[in-house]
């Protein structure tokens, strides 16, 4: 079990993961349920499990349409969706070694891109 | 100087453990006044209550101090045994040294040191503590019931069955609350309205029963034993001493186009109406907003019609008052406001509807004569889905934290009842967790699976679409297979989160009585009094506590007349002398102390004082009703002149407390 990871997930999602009672509205409201292998009531149970290797390779957390129904619907307030978005984004941050090497800036540069995109993408994309 | 004698319990190893008792009862032997100071393995007990006696009468002590548990264990056990020694009661102390102590700490030498330190501050109090007597106040011998339901009707029978007069006040037209909507009641299936009119009626017949039906309380005065109620009897604009119940006015009222409560709004009702053919008192009343008589002063067929002469368009809200000694809360429950569930389209189809509108749907005394119809094309329903805690275990705004307690029994019944009329309708429930405890519950729910094949999913609901067709695409969870389900659903019947009536709350502060944030009542002691209010003759019966079944309601009922009844048997009830008073010269007649009293027991009279030059004023000072006041102490605190004061913990007293523990 990746503690670190977890505690970096829910930190960042700032989701109580241990407020689910498994009713599973947010799966039954999902709208790209049938394009997902897991579904938000299987994410927040997963994390909670520690359960990350599985989550972080799957297709499931790019699925997600960051449609908030599963948020607006909760009973519980848990808010899957945002605890997907944390899941997708250490998966981003960890695939990243680093995806962009500054010396590969000035080529990219053009007139309309605002410096913040570049600041932007090093946080994204870099360890 | 005060002989004072200090007693220090072990409480076995409860506070022995964690304190040195020989050296508590060594260190507070040298205090000011203490002629005797010993330890002993249990104070509490026959021999260390005869200990104590036996130092009061051989050291002719005239205080004691009792190092032990909390005074709210055994102060009561302590003071009688000085009592029976001769001592006022009140020249008892406890120093709390195990819940305050010796339960919180893990260190002896820190722990003894605190238990000595509060051992001390008890004996700085006991030496100006005074003796006090317990005054005694008169019991009326008649009882209150707000609420008419079967919370209300159970309590007021078991009063009456005791010999006392009992008044039940109903906001509503007619007794019979919700359980007479229901049509079948779990885990019998026995009809609801069948066991429950004869109660209805046996209220109506008792001598000792009087029902104020359409009433409203509005003032609460006094306490316990003597409670001044002011009872509204809303205007009916029907003399009911007339009035038959013939129902000949409900017949030939024009204005027929009123949404029936009584039936949830599934059919209409007269402008004139008696609520249901079994309604007690079985008279009628006229709606205001809807007669067109009392809008435009045009019509008047009712009363031309009624052969009695019982309409009385010009009748008004009249006042009663009453005195009563004890009062029974029984303002039941309602189901939550659904509008804020826009998932589950209740607003926007006729055919999602709740499971009280069910039981009317159903019931042979509904608007379809207990065919089951949908509401919005009267044609059978196929498959019917329910949704199981819409509102009930929520952590957000719209629902209620609390599990509802009766929604998975009677969704149970309902499915099961449903398949038992009509085979060919598939059932679906869908559950969180299903809660049967009870006696012959599971076994009922095991039976609507089982025996009835009523397909129990273990997920949730997550959306309703009304579609052109009519049907209803219901889009949920099956958790246990792993699967997305659609169903088209001819009708949705949705488990609401029940709540307090809305009257409790206004009642609440009426009464003095406490509620917990979701507008229950709260008791005096969640499992050792719970049926009685933490104020003193205020008692709880039925779903005004908490969620809660028939059966249990009934049994709660009952409980709570025992208690009202045990109240009522007393000629007259001792008061606790622990109560303010106010030194009238000190008095500046601010008025303070009467904005903070919670219990109104302070008033302002005008009094005539003789002045320093032999001149005689008339001066406005503060009087405490002892008998009203609880010893709370918001008024000593509030006082700014410092006139106000608390027998038994007076501020000197505390003082001398606070002096001691900062020595």
């Amino acid at each position: 079990m990746d503690n670190k990871q977890k505690e970096q997930i829910l930190r960042s999602s700032g989701v109580n993961v241990l407020k689910c009672m498994r009713c599973g509205k947010c799966t039954a409201t999902c709208p790209n349920y049938e394009e997902m292998e897991y579904h938000p009531h299987e994410f927040v149970y997963m994390v909670e499990k520690g359960d990350l290797e599985k989550l972080m390779a799957s297709q499931s957390i790019y699925r997600c349409l960051t449609c908030f129904a599963c948020v607006e619907r909760c009973p519980r307030g848990v808010e899957p969706a945002k605890l997907i978005e944390a899941v997708r984004l250490a998966a981003v941050h960890r695939q990243g070694e680093n995806h962009i090497v500054p010396d590969d800036i000035p080529g990219m540069l053009d007139d309309d891109l605002p410096q913040q995109a570049i600041v932007s993408v090093f946080r994204k994309y870099t360890k | 100087m005060r002989k004072i004698g200090v007693f220090v319990c072990h409480c076995g190893t409860n506070i022995a453990a964690t304190v040195d008792v020989k050296a508590v009862a060594e260190a507070l032997g040298h205090e000011p006044g203490v002629v005797v100071s010993c330890e002993y393995q249990y104070m509490c007990s026959e021999s260390g209550q005869e200990l104590i006696k036996d130092s009061i009468k051989k050291h002719g002590l005239t205080g004691v101090v009792i190092c032990s548990c909390s005074p709210r264990m055994h102060e009561n056990t302590f003071r009688k045994a000085a009592a029976s020694a001769g001592l006022n009661p009140y020249l008892v102390e406890i120093a709390n040294i195990r819940e305050q102590c010796s339960w919180i700490h893990k260190d002896i030498a820190s722990a003894t040191e605190k238990a000595i330190i509060l051992g001390k501050a008890a004996v700085a109090k006991i030496h100006l503590n005074t003796p006090l007597t317990a005054g005694e106040s008169p019991v009326a011998k008649k009882a209150l019931v707000i609420g008419g339901g079967i919370a209300g009707i159970q309590t007021a029978l078991d009063i009456a069955e005791a010999g006392f007069e009992v008044d039940i006040v109903e906001k509503k037209p007619t007794i019979g609350g919700k359980m007479a909507q229901l049509d079948k009641t779990f885990p019998t299936l026995d009809c609801a309205a069948c066991i429950l009119t004869p109660k209805m009626v046996e209220c109506a017949q008792n001598e000792k029963i009087h029902i104020y039906s359409y009433s409203e309380v509005t003032e609460v005065k006094g306490f316990v034993g003597s409670f001044n109620v002011t009872i509204k009897k809303k205007a009916r604009f029907v003399d009911e001493t007339k009035c038959t119940g013939c129902g000949l006015c409900t017949e030939k009222c024009p204005m027929k186009k009123v949404p029936n409560e009584f039936n949830m709004g599934f059919d209409n009702r007269s402008a004139v109406y008696i609520p249901f053919a079994q309604a007690v008192p079985k008279v009628a009343v006229i709606d205001p907003a809807n007669c067109m008589m009392l809008k435009t002063g045009k019509c008047g067929v009712c009363s031309k019609v009624c052969t009695v002469g019982a309409i009385d368009y010009k009748q008004q809200d009249t006042y009663i008052n009453e005195t009563y000694g004890a009062i029974v809360v029984a303002t039941g429950y309602d189901p939550i406001d659904l509008g804020k569930y826009d998932e589950f389209a209740y607003s926007q189809s006729p055919d999602v509807i709740t499971s009280l509108e069910l039981e009317r749907l159903m019931n042979a005394a509904g608007p379809d004569g207990g065919t089951l119809l949908r509401p919005s094309d009267k044609k059978h329903p196929h498959t019917i889905v329910f949704v199981q805690c819409v509102g009930s275990r929520c952590d957000d705004s719209r629902g209620k934290p609390y599990c509802s307690k009766i929604c998975c029994m009677y969704t149970a019944k309902h499915a099961m009842l449903i398949r038992e009329k009509y085979p060919d309708t598939d059932v679906y429930v869908f559950y969180i967790d299903v809660r049967t405890p009870g006696k012959n519950f599971d076994e009922f729910y095991r039976r609507a699976v089982e025996q009835y094949n009523v397909h129990y999913i273990k997920g949730m609901v997550g959306k309703v679409e009304p579609k052109a067709d009519g049907k209803l695409s219901v889009q949920a969870s099956d958790l246990i297979s792993r699967e997305q389900l659609h169903i088209d659903a001819d009708l949705v019947v949705l488990a609401a989160a029940i709540e307090p009536d809305k009257t409790a709350r206004p009642l609440a502060t009426m009464l003095t009585t406490q509620m917990d944030t979701n507008d229950f009542f709260t008791e005096a002691h969640p499992k050792l009094r719970p049926v009685e209010s933490a104020t003193a003759g205020i008692f709880l019966s039925g779903a005004c506590q908490g969620p809660k079944d028939i059966p249990e309601t009934v049994a709660q009922a009952s409980a709570a007349a025992s208690k009202a009844i045990g109240l009522l048997c007393k000629n007259s009830i001792t008061c606790n002398p622990c109560v303010a008073h106010s030194d009238e010269l000190m008095c500046n007649g601010c008025s303070s102390c009467e904005k903070v009293c919670p219990y109104g027991a302070i008033t302002y009279i005008n009094k005539e004082f003789t002045m320093p030059d032999r001149t005689v004023a008339l001066r406005r000072v503060a009087s405490v009703n002892p008998a009203v006041c609880q010893g709370c102490g918001a008024c000593t605190v509030a006082c700014p002149s410092g006139a106000m004061d608390l027998n038994g913990f007076s501020n000197s007293q505390i003082m001398a407390e606070v002096d001691a523990i900062c020595k």
